[in-house]
């Protein structure tokens, strides 16, 4: 038997500073943090909740029109005592401009930011959204002004770039390959220099007609201007990572119930384990739980059998088609509970349409604390009135 | 909207880029449309760039390396052909041919030195996957005809996919001549002219559907053709049409259910009843947000629609042979419009 997921006595508990939600793209990470923050602090715990890129609606609700790039509050939210909302939506170039100033003389931060190789960084190397997402989650930890912090992260494709990146952005900066390139002669110590001689100055050579000389002199410029500061960037990301590992550190993994979803919440999951980082559970969105206990077989073999009533008939199919997919969600999720035992789950009944308002994360956030699996209580909320 | 179906430009082009937000099942579509392109004995390459090996997950086979192999035969004795492109491979691919870089670059790669090199310029990956794929597509046999009918390329999400096919802008990353560049330009051609088409995979949703609008906007300013809208996932819907609208903001005549269950001969308790009644509910108001999202596709432009259904167990490798026969009976790969091989 899978564990249940008790949403409520993870936000509730104060030794929970900090929720990460996680999962690969398309699957409501970043409504699931809204809508985790938007509970619990209507649950009494002043809350921030960073998202990433979040749909434009959704960046309404939160009162997120514009890119501050520092947490604003969310006003129309009814808090318990002590509770308060803040949402703030990543500003990845902003927050790295600002890392750079912060670690560095001005006229040295000027000249990294004029530096057109630093503009490429900034804006499109494949890790720096995850990076800045990391920087930031130190920066709002560092404050102390937060019981809790939910953070959204980027939507890679793959969940695990979520923790690779900043490690693959570390080893881009800390510049060791570009001294090579600009100058091959001198870097890398003997040793180095032997193993690759054969091939390094033409590979340089290479690299310089591909790329143009003028680009390697600017990242080498920027490299040699970064230097600096480097050891300050790296303490940073390793702090960070530190409060990622600390036990009041909780990872959500968030899958649809689609095989893809599911398989990357597996590498996930055993990837938290491995770098011994705390999991709190799955969160399965999404589902379509059945609502009136009647076969699949039952209901279309009813069907077959209605005289002249198609609403019955058509409610009947309906239902047959949500219990065959019911069924395949439930598959899906003990093939993945099957190599995961440990693993608590909670399932969030899909809601339709997009969701567009406070109280759309309202619900969300009732049926994360539910777990949707005993459909009774989304039954009883979608009953018509009559 | 045009009706459903294929269209002879699509047929011409022998280029087929696949692109659709995450989550909608684009690299499914791939797979089957390359199956589709591929019936009747004709052979396709289905290309895939981002490292991910969903080829080898979808068919059901060991994880492919950097060549091209056979991993499905098409109805009709066609053949489908698998390439997983990986920058690095190619990048050394070139060091080999124009440098003799030899045993030295297999050392540099483990040194990251290759990795590093695509990371200092963003451009030069997508230079060197869309390179690679423009290559297999303009490669001919020894009878002079190409050696693919079709390639089909699972290309990156919407969000990335104008700037992966938008080689022109990233060569402004590279230096303005050498072998590379050489390559980049013919790549520019391939991509821009008829030969290339992007097509995007959609659910009925609503981000999806703003993302898929947005990005035919994006194609057609980067002067890229979009080819069809392939609507994924569709779901039956029960629902007299009449009863819907009603039904999506909670209308819906209980009574009227179990009567007609009655003519059956079948009573069922209230609470059963109410489940059915909330699942109704639920059901209208995805169907109200279907057409919404389809009007919307529609409002779009005028481009060719395709549609496939949602497959209850989940795609396998029986189930992506259902998906092509729905596209082939949808017009995909009209035989007499096909290019070579016809």
């Amino acid at each position: 038997m899978t564990p249940t997921l008790d949403v409520d006595a993870l936000i509730d508990d104060p030794r929970t500073r900090v929720i990460v939600c996680c999962g690969s793209g398309g699957v409501g990470k970043t409504t699931t943090s809204a809508a985790l923050a938007v509970r619990a602090a209507e649950r009494g715990r002043r809350t921030v909740v960073l998202t990433i890129d979040p749909a434009r609606r959704l960046a309404q609700a939160l009162g997120l029109e514009a890119l501050e790039n520092e947490p604003g509050r969310v006003a129309d939210v009814t808090t318990a005592p002590g509770g308060e909302l803040h949402a703030m939506m990543l500003d990845m170039r902003r927050t790295f401009d600002e890392m750079v100033q912060t670690h560095s003389t001005p006229e040295r931060a000027d000249a990294i930011l004029a530096n057109p190789f630093y503009q490429t960084i900034s804006s499109s190397f494949s890790g720096t959204q995850e990076y800045m997402a990391m920087e930031k989650l130190g920066q709002l930890a560092a404050t102390g002004q937060w019981d809790l912090i939910v953070v959204d992260t980027p939507p890679s494709r793959s969940a695990l770039d979520f923790l690779d990146a900043p490690q693959r952005m570390s080893n881009f900066l800390d510049g060791r390959m570009i001294r090579l390139l600009s100058a091959p002669a001198r870097a890398g110590g003997r040793g180095l220099r032997k193993i690759v001689s054969a091939g390094f100055g033409l590979f340089a050579k290479a690299v310089s007609t591909i790329l143009g000389g003028q680009m390697l002199a600017d990242a080498s410029a920027f490299v040699q201007a970064f230097d600096t500061m480097f050891g300050g960037f790296r303490e940073r990301a390793e702090a960070t990572y530190a409060l990622l590992r600390s036990p009041g550190t909780a990872f959500l993994v968030v899958a649809a119930p689609e095989p893809d979803a599911l398989r990357e919440a597996a590498y996930f999951v055993d990837r938290l384990s491995a770098e011994g980082m705390p999991l709190a559970g799955l969160v399965l969105n999404r589902t379509h739980p059945v609502l009136a206990p009647l076969s699949a077989t039952r209901a279309r073999g009813v069907a077959e059998n209605v005289r002249g009533a198609p609403l019955a008939a058509a409610v009947l199919r309906l239902h047959a088609d949500r219990v065959d997919l019911a069924e395949r969600e439930e598959r899906l999720l003990t093939r993945f509970t099957g190599a995961h035992r440990e693993v608590a789950v909670t399932r969030v009944p899909v809601v339709s349409g997009a969701v567009a308002d406070l109280d759309g994360l309202r619900e969300i956030g009732a049926r994360l604390a539910a777990d949707g699996d005993t459909g009774r209580a989304a039954a009883g909320r979608l009953r018509p009135a009559r | 909207m045009t009706p459903i179906g294929w269209p002879a430009a699509l047929s011409a082009a022998r280029l087929h880029v696949v692109t659709g937000k995450g989550g909608t099942g684009k690299s499914t579509v791939a797979a089957a449309l390359a199956l589709a392109l591929a019936t009747d004995g004709r052979r396709t390459l289905l290309v895939e760039v981002e490292g991910r090996q969903g080829i080898a997950q979808l068919f059901d086979s060991p994880p492919l390396p950097y060549e091209e192999r056979k991993i499905a035969v098409a109805p009709g004795g066609g053949e489908v052909r698998a390439l997983a492109v990986d920058a690095e491979a190619a990048l050394l691919e070139y060091f080999e041919l124009f440098y003799r870089l030899g045993m030295a670059g297999r050392t540099l790669r483990r040194m990251g030195a290759i990795e590093f090199a695509t990371t200092l310029a963003p451009g030069l990956r997508d230079v060197l996957l869309t390179g690679k794929v423009k290559e297999c597509v303009n490669r001919t046999g020894p009878d002079g005809r190409p050696a693919y009918d079709a390639v089909v390329l699972d290309a990156p999400p919407t969000g990335r996919v104008v700037s992966f096919l938008d080689v022109t802008k990233a060569m402004a990353d590279l230096a303005r001549s050498g072998p590379i560049h050489s390559q980049a330009e013919g790549v520019v051609q391939v991509l821009h002219s008829p030969l290339t088409v992007v097509h995007l995979v959609t659910l009925l949703e609503e981000l999806p559907v703003t993302e898929t609008l947005e990005t035919v906007d994006e194609l057609v300013a980067a002067d890229l053709r979009p080819g069809a809208l392939i609507v994924n996932r569709v779901r039956p819907q029960w629902l007299p049409d009449r009863s819907v609208a009603a039904a999506a903001n909670g209308r819906v005549d209980a009574e009227r259910i179990r009567a007609g269950l009655s003519s059956a001969g079948v009573d069922l308790p209230p609470d059963v009843i109410d489940g059915l009644v909330a699942e109704t509910v639920e059901h209208a108001v995805r169907v109200n947000a279907e057409s919404t999202a389809l009007h919307r596709l529609a409002e779009g432009g005028e481009h060719p629609r395709l549609e496939l259904p949602q497959l209850v167990d989940g795609v396998d490798l029986g189930s992506l042979y259902d998906l092509a026969a729905a596209l082939v009976e949808q017009g995909v790969g009209g035989r007499a419009l096909s290019g070579a091989g016809a």
